[in-house]
Parts: C-alpha cells; sequence; structure tokens
C-alpha cells in the first residue's frame, strides 16, 4: 500500500481509507451526510470496517450488529461492488476497491416494514 | 403562568406540543428523530429540561437519546441492554420455551429524585436501571429471578398480543425502595428493597382467559397508574376489568360498575382528586375500537365502580381509533388538564378535567405514548 491508498491514521497505523453508505437511519443517528470516510488497518474486512465506524461514531453501536454475538442484525444487508456480502464471514477480506476506496461498503435496510 | 409540553411518541417519530397555562394555542414542534417508532417519551420531575427517548426500528433495534433543554437538542446515550447472566426462556403463545430475547424499551421512568437515574421496562420483560444519565444499563434481575422454582417464576411467564412487554413502571413517592411494574402478560408486581427482590401482587385478579383464572400471574395487565398523594392506592385497566387496590397489591377489586366495556388499555388519574379516574373503554376482544364508533373518556369521582361518558369535542361516529396504554396523561395545573393519543393520529387535550375537549393535533402518525409536564 502506497501513496494515497495508505494514510496514517490516529494510531499511527498506515492503512486506506474506507468509504461507508449507512442507510437513512443511521445517518440520521449519526448525524452525518452522504458517505463516511473511515481508516482501516489492512487487511480490510467487513469486521474491520464496523470496528473503525463503532469507534467513531459509538452510537451505532448495537445498530448494524448485534451485541453480544456481534453478529449482523436480521434486516440489514452488506453490499460491495454490486456483490451480497451479507452471508460472507466477516473476517472476509473485501474487494480491492473497497478496500482501496474506490467503491464504498454499502450498508442496506432490507425493504421490509411500512 | 406556568407552561405546559405534551410529550408525544408515535409510530414515526416524536412531537413536542406546548402551550401556555390557558391550554388553548398550540405549537407543535417535530417530527423529531422520523421514521423511527418512539415508544416512549417522559421528562425527569428533577430536571424539567432533560427528557429521555426510546427510539427503534426493526432494522437498527433500540436507541435511547437524551434532551438536557427541553428538546432542542438530542444526545445517543446508551443502548446496550443485556440481560444479566443466561437469559432462559419464557413460554411461547403455545406453551412451548422460548428464548429471552431482547426487543424493545417499552417505558422510561425517570427517577423521581435524581436526574442522572431512569428505569427502562422492555420487551421480552425485563426491568432495566441507568445511574450515569443512561450511558449504561443494568439489569434488576431479582424481578425475573424472584420464586424459583415457583410456577410464579419468570419461565412461566407468557407474552401477550403486543409482546411480553414491561411497560408500567411507578416509583412510589413516599418510600424510595418500593417500586411497581407490570408486565403482559404475567401481571403486577412490587419490589420494597429498591429491586433486589420482588412479589407478584395479582391477588383479587381474575383473567377468564387463563387455565387457573385466578392464579398469581398469567394476568394481561395493560396499564397501572397511581396518585402521588396515595401510593399505596393503585388503579388498573386489566384486559377486562378496571381494578383497585388500597394495600400496595396486596388485594385487588373489581371497579367496572357501569361502563360500556371493561376492555381498554389506558387509565390515569386527576392531578388534584385522587379518586378521580379516566379511562377510554375499547371494544375487544379483537376489534379494539370504541364500541358504537363513539369516542369517550370515562371519568369516575367515586375510585370506581360509577362511570360518566364525557363527549363534548370527540368524535361521536364513524371512530374506528385505539388509544393504547401509555397514551394519556394529566398536567398539574390547578384545572387538571388531561390528554390522550389515539392511532390515528390525533391528540386530544382538556383543559377542564375532561368537561371539553379540543384536538391540538389531527394527523400525525399513530400515537403510542403520551406524556406531559408541567412547567
Amino acid at each position: 500500500m502506497t501513496g494515497k491508498d495508505a494514510p496514517v491514521n490516529e494510531q499511527g497505523v498506515s492503512g486506506p481509507v474506507i468509504r461507508v453508505v449507512l442507510p437513512y437511519h443511521l445517518r440520521m443517528l449519526a448525524r452525518v451526510d452522504g458517505e463516511v470516510s473511515l481508516e482501516v488497518e489492512a487487511p480490510v474486512t467487513v469486521r474491520r470496517v464496523l470496528d473503525a465506524l463503532e469507534a467513531r461514531y459509538p452510537m451505532l453501536r448495537g445498530t448494524i450488529r448485534e451485541y453480544g454475538t456481534e453478529q449482523r442484525r436480521a434486516f440489514l444487508r452488506f453490499f460491495a461492488c454490486e456483490e451480497d456480502w451479507s452471508l460472507e464471514p466477516m473476517d472476509a477480506g473485501l474487494p480491492a476497491a473497497v478496500a482501496k476506496g474506490k467503491e464504498p461498503l454499502l450498508i442496506i435496510g432490507a425493504i421490509a416494514g411500512g | 403562568m406556568s407552561k405546559v409540553r405534551v410529550l408525544v411518541g408515535t409510530r414515526k417519530g416524536a412531537f413536542i406540543l406546548t402551550s401556555d397555562g390557558t391550554r388553548r394555542d398550540w405549537e407543535v414542534s417535530g417530527p423529531f428523530f422520523a421514521g423511527w417508532e418512539i415508544y416512549h417519551v417522559k421528562g425527569s420531575p428533577v430536571d424539567a429540561n432533560r427528557l429521555w427517548v426510546s427510539q427503534s426500528t426493526g432494522w437498527h433495534g433500540q436507541v435511547i437519546e437524551r434532551s438536557d433543554d427541553g428538546g432542542a437538542t438530542w444526545t445517543p446515550v446508551g443502548n446496550k441492554f443485556v440481560y444479566d447472566g443466561a437469559p432462559g426462556t419464557h413460554q411461547w403463545y403455545d406453551g412451548t420455551p422460548h428464548p429471552w430475547e431482547f426487543k424493545r424499551v417499552w417505558h422510561l421512568e425517570p427517577s423521581l429524585t435524581d436526574a442522572d437515574t431512569v428505569y427502562a421496562g422492555v420487551e421480552d420483560a425485563a426491568l432495566f436501571k441507568s445511574t450515569d444519565a443512561g450511558a449504561t444499563w443494568e439489569e434488576l434481575s431479582g424481578l425475573r429471578g424472584h420464586g424459583a422454582g415457583r410456577d410464579t417464576f419468570a419461565p412461566h411467564w407468557q407474552p401477550g398480543a403486543g409482546g411480553m412487554c414491561l411497560h408500567t413502571i411507578i416509583l412510589d413517592p413516599r418510600d424510595a425502595g418500593r417500586i411497581y411494574i407490570a408486565i403482559s402478560a404475567a401481571g403486577a408486581f412490587r419490589t420494597d428493597d429498591g429491586g433486589a427482590n420482588w412479589k407478584p401482587i395479582n391477588k383479587g385478579l381474575v383473567s377468564g382467559f387463563m387455565p387457573n383464572p385466578t392464579a398469581e400471574v398469567g394476568h394481561c395487565v395493560h396499564h397501572v397508574a397511581m396518585h402521588k398523594s396515595r401510593p399505596e392506592v393503585l388503579f388498573m385497566q386489566k384486559h377486562w376489568d378496571i381494578m383497585r387496590t388500597d394495600d400496595a397489591g396486596e388485594s385487588w377489586q373489581e371497579v367496572s360498575g357501569n361502563l360500556p366495556t371493561d376492555f381498554g388499555f389506558v387509565i390515569d388519574v386527576h392531578a388534584h382528586e385522587p379518586e378521580t379516574l379516566y379511562v377510554v373503554p375499547i371494544k375487544s376482544d379483537s376489534e379494539h375500537f370504541p364500541p358504537e364508533g363513539k369516542l369517550r373518556v370515562y371519568r369516575s369521582k367515586t375510585g370506581g365502580n360509577e362511570w360518566e361518558p364525557l363527549t363534548k369535542g370527540l368524535p361521536q361516529k364513524d371512530c374506528y381509533v385505539n388509544v393504547l396504554r401509555d397514551a394519556m396523561a394529566v398536567d398539574q395545573l390547578e384545572e387538571c388538564g388531561v390528554y390522550f393519543g389515539t392511532t390515528g393520529g390525533q391528540v386530544y387535550a382538556s383543559a377542564d378535567a375532561g368537561e371539553n375537549w379540543t384536538p391540538i393535533v389531527r394527523d400525525l402518525p399513530a400515537v403510542l405514548s403520551v406524556e406531559v409536564q408541567t412547567i
């Protein structure tokens, strides 16, 4: 990892900037508009992205993955590069385009409710 | 002149309705937390600017937020509601064991003496407490742990139609150790030591849908109300029956009297007349709308048994809304104001103890809860 793909985060760890798109309710809860940018140490996995997200925005704890089990909440999905990552292991490496910040990791609420 | 602030929780956000002491002109602010289900909003009796809100969605679970400026701004606080120890099981609707699972906070009850302390009644039924302004929550697990080996023990509890929710928390203003709670469909319980030990207080309740109609637990209590001057006297709206106890729940007597139906959800007590009660009769078993399409508040000035309909300003035809269990409240002004919200999105107010009613708002999302602050 070199150049603009390898910034130094607050802990002095070199890592890429990851883009995350939150669903509406969570943008409201975190008081953010648009995408969230996070520094995540490689290898970039869903677990590491969520760890960084919850560290930056503590109010999101428990709203994406369950307390205790850390399992994805049932009505949420993860998408990366137009692929469904919801059922992939949390420690699986995300696609290079997401890891390099070229594509966002999408956190999407299931089409349910009214 | 005093000011009144009505805190409204709805299926799609929270609203704050404010007026001066005349209660004629209202300012409506909101929606706050648009799109979130707001089961409850309540203010601290110690600090009127400190408000608590329970918000949830099926996607993201439970969030609690706190305001320290009367609802102008809000801050998310802790939402980690983890049962003490192994959660175990309760009975499912068919009597089979079902895992105890946290779903949401139904009711937030701020302490009467400490602005940083608040209680949370949750589904699946348990009582949590925060003493650090909502940062962390701890289960008062003596409630679910009481009575081990007996048939009042929590693994024998069953959910009501709305889920197994702890929906009512009443703090005794004279005795800091005494708390009453109610669970659908387990019944009412009391602690006298701040939550370490609990006992069911359901003697006198009769529920025909139960195999043993007078069992110690299993009753579907919808709501309980108390007047602060008489904390040993409680009034209960049960699934059917209006009940009263004069001995802190040791025994209950039915006071449904001449009501057109004794089913309903809300019950409340006049701010200054401890024998004056309000209920909204609802047709059941499954309709859950006002009898004959007439929305009527019934008032008893005799502590029950004798009830009069209050209808001025309320729709008396073609009205098929419901009034849910936490959706009625009273203010503390000299002439007591009474407020309730409907599943049709109306919030009605009476500035004269129920004689006349006016809608403050007509078209909110379905109202889940109404609380009032007199400031």
